[in-house]
C-alpha cells in the first residue's frame, strides 16, 4: 500500500497491452433492425493496471465487458487479450481462455445453490485441463486470501452478500487468472461492504492482477486508477486517476 | 470436465430434487421391473417345458387310436378300433429305426399294502416302456418280455405310491393288491416329479399289459388283445417326420384303410407339442416385452422433460459453468450423464423390483422362475439407452446455449 507501489501501478499502464482493442464494433441483429452496440472503440489495458468501465445502460459497456471476458466475439475490428486475438477463436478455444487467464465476478454473485464454497471455488480446476491435483489446496488457499478460512464448508445460504461475494472472488483467483473482470460486484451490497470488497481488489491489484471493474457507481469507480466511459457505443472519456479513495479507506 | 467430476455434479443436482428425481424415474422403474419379472417367469415356464420335452423323450412318437366321426363330427379319442397287438408288432417289425415300442394301456384303481390304501394311475406296459420314457428305476428290477408274455403278477410303483403304501419301508418284494388282484412289487421308479400340465407323474404303478388287461383296465368289446396307446422310441439319428410317415404307411396297410379315407389313429410327436406351446409362450413373452418397451418410452420422456426443465432451471449455473472454462462438450457430458443417472438408478431399482416381484409370482402362484444375469443386464442398458436418447436433446439444449443470456436470465 505504499506510495512507491501506487506510482508502479500507474506506470504499468504503459507496459505492453494485456488487452488491445482496434475498431471494434459490435452489432446486434434483432429481426429487421440492427443495433450498434459498440462502434469503432480502441482500446489498450496494460498488465497490472485497475480499470473502471462506466457508461449509462445501452452505453455499450456490457458489449465490451462481454468482450473482455471473452464470452463474445467482436463484429468486426480486432480484440486480443493477453496476446491473442479472440475474433477468430473457436467457442472452446474461447473456454479456455476464460478459463486461463479471467476470472468473473457478478453482480449477483452466481454461486451453486446447496454447494460448500470449497467446492464453488474449486469449479474452474474442474474445467482445467490438465486438471491440476492439489485443486481443494488451491482452493483453500484462495478462501483463505479472501478471509474466509473459517467458512470454507458454508453452503451460500449461510453466508452474507459479502461473504458470498469474496467466495465468488476467491472462485474467480483460483486459476491464477491475468485478469479479474467484475460486473457491478457491489451491485447488491451495502455500503460498508462495498468498501470492503472494493478494498479487497485494490489489494490484489496491488499484488499484480489486472482488475476491471463494471460499475455506474462513481464512489466504486473512483478506487480505480483509470476510469473509461462509454456513451452510444463509443469511449467518451479515458482519464488516469490517483485512486484516492483507496487511501481515504486506509 | 472429467467423467467423475459430472457423475458428481450429477448425483448432487439429483439428490437436490430428491422427490421430482424418484418421480421421474418411475416410467424406468415400471418399465424395467417389468422386463424382469416378465422374462423371470416367462423363462423359467421355458426351462420348466425343456424339462419335460427331456423327460417325454425328444425322439419319441406316440400312437393314439383315432377319432371316429359321425356325420363331420368327432365322437372323441378311441372311438374307433382300438390300438392291438398286432399293430404294435407291425411297427416294431416293418418301421425303420425303432429303438424301443411299448403299448400304454390306461386305467385306475385303488391299491392296499396291509392297511394302507391309495388310489392310483395304472400303466399296463410292455418290457421296454421304461427305455421308451428314458425312466429310469430307483431300485429293484424292470419287466422281462417273460414277465410280459405269461401275464406276471409283478408291479413297478413311482415314488408317490411308494411313499403313500410304504412310508419309508422297503416296497420290493411286498405284495399289494389291486383291485383284490395280488401283485408282488419288483421295482420302484426314479421320481419324475410334475408334468408340464401339473400331474404327479410319480402317482402310478407300472404292470405287465398282459396282465393289467381285462383284470385291471377294462378288456375291449372289440378286440381282445389291446394295447391302448403305443410309445415308439426311434434312435435320435432318425429323421422323426419320415419315422411319422413311415408308421402312418405301416398302419394304414395294418388296419386296411382304403387309399383317400381317413386315419382311423393318430401319430403324435410329444416334443413337437411342447415346443408349440413354448412358441405361444414367447409370443406372450414378446408382448409382455412390447408393454415394458412402451413403460420405458414413456420414462424417457418423462425424463426429457423433466431434463429441460432442469435445463431452463440452471441457466444461470450453465453460463456460470461456461464463463469459467466449462466447453460445450462438458456442459453436454454434464446434462447427459445427469439423464444417464437418472435413468440407470431407476433401472437398478427396476431390477430390484422386478426381483422382487418375479419372487412373489413364484412363491404364490407356485411358478418356476428364473432371474438371469443377461435379461438383468439388458434391462439396464435399456434405462441407459433410454436416458442417453432422451437425455440428448435437453443436453444439447443446454450446451447450445449462449453464456451471456444464460447469464443474464433469471
Amino acid at each position: 500500500m505504499s506510495e512507491v507501489a501506487t506510482v508502479a501501478r500507474t506506470a504499468g499502464s504503459a507496459s505492453p497491452a494485456l488487452i488491445a482493442a482496434k475498431g471494434v464494433s459490435k452489432i446486434y441483429t434483432m429481426g429487421d433492425q440492427t443495433v450498434r452496440a459498440l462502434d469503432d472503440v480502441s482500446l489498450e489495458i496494460g498488465e497490472g493496471e485497475f480499470v473502471a468501465i462506466m457508461g449509462p445502460s445501452g452505453s455499450g459497456k456490457s458489449s465490451m465487458m462481454n468482450l473482455i471476458g471473452a464470452l463474445d466475439v467482436p463484429t468486426s475490428g480486432s480484440l486480443s487479450i493477453d496476446g491473442r486475438d479472440i475474433s477468430k477463436m473457436s467457442s472452446d478455444e474461447l473456454a479456455h481462455l476464460r478459463n486461463r487467464t479471467i476470472g468473473f465476478v457478478f453482480q449477483q454473485f452466481n454461486l451453486l445453490p446447496r454447494t460448500p464454497a470449497l467446492r464453488q471455488v474449486m469449479l474452474p480446476l474442474l474445467y482445467a485441463s490438465p486438471k491440476p491435483g492439489n485443486a481443494e489446496e488451491l482452493a483453500r488457499k484462495r478462501l483463505e486470501q479472501v478471509g474466509l478460512a473459517s467458512r470454507m464448508d458454508h453452503h451460500p445460504r449461510q453466508l452474507s452478500g459479502g461473504q458470498q461475494q469474496r467466495v465468488a472472488i476467491a472462485r474467480a483467483l483460483v486459476n491464477n487468472p491475468k485478469i479479474l473482470l467484475a460486473d457491478e460486484p457491489t451491485g447488491a451490497l451495502d455500503t460498508k461492504t462495498t468498501a470492503e470488497i472494493m478494498q479487497l481488489f485494490c489489494d490484489l491489484n496491488e499484488e499484480g492482477i489486472t482488475v476491471i471493474v463494471v460499475t455506474h457507481e462513481p464512489e466504486v469507480a473512483e478506487y480505480a486508477h483509470r476510469t473509461i466511459v462509454f456513451r452510444d457505443g463509443r469511449i467518451v472519456e479515458d482519464r488516469q486517476q490517483s485512486g484516492y479513495q483507496r487511501r481515504a479507506a486506509e | 470436465m472429467s467423467l467423475f467430476d459430472s457423475l458428481f455434479v450429477a448425483l448432487s443436482a439429483l439428490r437436490t430434487n430428491l422427490l421430482r428425481s424418484v418421480l421421474t424415474t418411475l416410467g424406468i422403474i415400471i418399465g424395467v421391473g417389468s422386463v424382469i419379472i416378465m422374462v423371470a417367469v416367462g423363462s423359467g415356464a421355458t426351462s420348466e417345458i425343456d424339462k419335460q420335452i427331456a423327460s417325454l423323450g425328444s425322439d419319441m412318437l406316440v400312437v393314439y387310436p383315432g377319432a371316429s366321426r359321425v356325420r363331420g363330427r368327432s365322437a372323441g379319442a378311441g372311438t374307433t378300433l382300438p390300438l392291438s397287438e398286432r399293430d404294435l408288432q407291425a411297427i416294431r417289425d416293418k418301421v425303420p429305426d425303432v429303438v424301443a415300442i411299448s403299448g400304454y394301456l390306461q386305467g385306475s384303481a385303488p391299491v392296499v399294502y396291509g392297511n394302507m390304501n391309495w388310489t392310483t394311475s395304472i400303466g399296463g406296459i410292455h418290457d421296454q416302456y421304461l427305455t421308451v420314457r428314458d425312466w429310469p428305476l430307483a431300485e429293484g428290477r424292470e419287466l422281462t418280455p417273460q414277465d410280459v408274455m405269461s401275464g406276471a403278477r409283478v408291479a413297478i410303483i413311482g415314488q408317490t405310491v411308494a411313499e403313500k403304501l410304504f412310508g419309508g419301508g422297503d416296497p420290493i418284494g411286498a405284495g399289494i393288491r389291486i383291485k383284490n388282484v395280488p401283485f408282488e412289487v419288483i421295482g420302484v421308479l426314479s421320481s419324475k416329479g410334475q408334468s408340464s400340465f401339473g400331474r404327479d407323474q410319480d402317482d402310478i404303478i407300472f404292470l405287465p399289459i398282459t396282465a393289467a388287461r381285462g383284470r385291471i383296465v377294462g378288456r375291449s368289446q372289440v378286440v381282445n388283445d389291446q394295447v391302448g396307446q403305443i410309445y415308439v422310441k426311434f434312435d435320435p439319428r432318425a429323421d422323426l417326420k419320415v419315422a411319422q410317415e413311415d408308421v402312418e404307411i405301416v398302419l394304414r396297410e395294418r388296419r386296411r384303410i382304403r387309399p383317400g379315407a381317413e386315419d382311423d389313429f393318430n401319430v403324435r410327436n410329444l416334443a413337437e407339442f411342447l415346443k408349440a406351446r413354448t412358441a405361444a409362450l414367447s409370443t406372450m413373452s414378446w408382448l409382455l416385452g412390447a408393454t415394458s418397451a412402451i413403460s420405458l418410452i414413456v420414462g424417457g420422456i418423462g425424463i426429457m422433460n423433466i431434463m429441460l426443465v432442469s435445463v431452463t432451471e440452471r441457466t444461470r449455473e450453465i453460463g456460470l459453468r461456461m464463463a469459467v472454462g466449462g466447453r460445450r462438450r462438458d456442459i453436454l457430458t454434464q446434462f447427459l450423464v445427469e439423464a444417464v443417472t437418472l435413468s440407470l438408478l431407476g433401472g437398478i431399482i427396476g431390477v430390484a423390483i422386478g426381483i422382487g416381484g418375479a419372487a412373489i409370482v413364484a412363491f404364490s402362484a407356485e411358478w418356476p422362475i428364473l432371474i438371469n444375469a443377461q435379461a438383468v443386464m439388458v434391462a439396464m442398458a435399456a434405462a441407459g439407452m433410454t436416458g442417453i436418447l432422451f437425455g440428448f436433446f435437453p443436453a444439447r439444449r443446454a450446451a447450445m446455449l449462449n453464456p451471456i443470456d444464460a447469464l443474464r436470465s433469471e
